[in-house]
């Protein structure tokens, strides 16, 4: 993936409330764990993907979601 | 020197008609999101009334749901009685009881458990446009579809058999009827509970399928069973559930009626459904007013310092018409991008754990309805409806329709 176009998710579960707005906007990118707690399916992501990463996280009711450039 | 003491606006305030929010927000919104008011028994609360400054305060750990607190400020009548500390309802803990207790339940109401929901949910839903398409006309909406729905999706999920229905029908409409005194609501509550408290004693014996089952068994898992805490969060789920999805059912319903170029959307393409479930729930806000709080800390928000034990509503309606987050907010739009951006179920740890239980109610509901009856419309001119304005919660309390 060329610079600037990678980027990496990642997730604070001991926050996770599980109102699963993370699996409704991303689905393949979020998961819930029997406990209905979130899990992550995937951590890197490219440029198209990161956009739903980005929704999940600004609508995830506890700021569970972090996302950064990885590089 | 000024001797002048300013007079505090009154809270609550009344809607300016049937699905506008109060005049005074728009003048909050732009001149004072965080500002005081007086309530009728005298005492004063803070509002919080932007989009930013509601997620900010819902999520900071210095805001408090225990009602039990002095000065919290909440227009819900609980009896105290329901409120002991062994007993009380998810919606009024603080964590570290909060935490624990939401976690032992929260897998119930997972995406992917909700979505397995769908075909009982649709079954029920057309057994009560099918009861309404052969009796008279016109006929009560809340009656026979707004009312039945989330009482009979919770029987399901709850696991209450077809013979106890009536029993547990008969006492949940007891509690969330507007003739109830609250010492009818307090003999209700206590009824539910006694009903609750025998079918929990059966699975304790003899686990079914059911949540109640699962929720005994994650308890003695986690070490700390106690028959009245399953009580308590289930009575909550049932109290939580089920008149903010009747309301819903029916406002959205009126709203609908009452916006036929939007309607003729939905009709054309009946797919948006989804995004037209957010838009409704943002431009009805029925919980506008429930986020009661307190402050157990002095805390700055936006350009005011909220101070220690003060109580603060989150008004959750104004938030989603905040013209920065929703442009033209008080345009409904059923294919709006950013519909799912509104706080109309809360935020931060205590946001609406059925949520995505009642999204799948709300769209199963209004495509069915839609489409089995395309010509559905009101009985009675909007204005003639009987809004619910006094009560914490917004709502009908009848929707006469016909078709």
């Amino acid at each position: 993936m060329p610079a600037g176009e990678a980027f990496r998710i990642s997730i604070d579960r001991d926050r996770c409330v599980g109102s699963g707005q993370c699996v409704m906007t991303g689905p393949d990118l979020f998961d819930q764990d029997d406990d209905g707690l979130v899990v992550l399916i995937t951590e890197h992501v490219g440029k198209d993907d990161v956009e739903r990463g980005r929704m999940a996280a600004a609508l995830c009711p506890q700021s569970v979601i972090t996302i950064k450039p990885s590089g | 020197m000024t001797e002048t003491i300013e007079q505090l606006p009154t809270f609550p305030m009344e809607r300016r008609c049937p699905f506008q929010l109060p005049a005074e927000y728009d003048r909050l919104m732009e001149q004072a999101p965080v500002s005081q008011v007086t309530r009728a028994n005298g005492a004063t609360a803070w509002l919080v009334a932007r989009h930013e400054l509601v997620r900010k305060v819902l999520a900071d750990s210095r805001v408090s749901s225990d009602r039990t607190r002095p000065n919290n400020p909440s227009l819900v009548p609980i009896p105290p009685a329901f409120l002991q500390p062994a007993s009380r309802p998810l919606i009024v803990q603080d964590p570290p009881e909060h935490t624990l207790h939401r976690r032992l339940i929260i897998s119930e109401f997972a995406v992917r458990r909700v979505q397995t929901m769908r075909a009982g949910i649709q079954t029920i839903v057309d057994d009560c446009i099918d009861t309404m398409l052969a009796g008279e006309r016109p006929v009560d909406l809340l009656e026979v579809l707004a009312r039945p729905v989330p009482t009979l999706v919770i029987c399901e999920l709850l696991g209450v058999s077809y013979a106890e229905r009536e029993i547990f029908y008969d006492a949940s409409n007891r509690v969330f009827s507007e003739q109830s005194t609250p010492m009818d609501i307090g003999v209700a509550i206590q009824d539910l509970r006694q009903f609750l408290d025998s079918k929990i004693a059966v699975k304790e014996r003899e686990a079914g399928d059911d949540l109640l089952s699962r929720l005994v068994n994650r308890y003695r898992e986690e070490g700390v069973y106690d028959r009245e805490r399953v009580i308590s969060t289930s009575l909550g789920l049932l109290i939580a559930g089920h008149e903010t999805t009747t309301s819903m059912i029916a406002l959205g319903v009126a709203l609908l009626l009452d916006t036929p170029e939007q309607l003729a959307i939905l009709k054309a393409e009946p797919d948006i459904v989804t995004t037209a479930v957010e838009e409704l729930l943002r431009y009805i806000s029925i919980a506008d007013m429930i986020t009661a709080r307190t402050v157990t800390d002095d805390m700055e928000v936006g350009d005011q310092v909220i101070p220690a034990d003060a109580g603060l509503f989150a008004l959750l309606g104004a938030a989603n018409r905040d013209p920065d987050v929703f442009p033209d907010p008080d345009r409904l739009d059923l294919r709006r991008a950013e519909a799912r951006q509104h706080v109309a179920f809360g935020y931060g740890a205590h946001q609406c754990l059925g949520a995505n239980l009642a999204r799948l109610e709300l769209e199963i509901v209004y495509r069915t309805l839609f489409e089995r009856i395309p010509d559905l419309r009101l009985a009675v001119p909007l204005e003639e409806l009987p809004f619910k304005n006094k009560t914490a919660l917004y709502g009908l309390s009848s929707l006469p329709v016909t078709w």
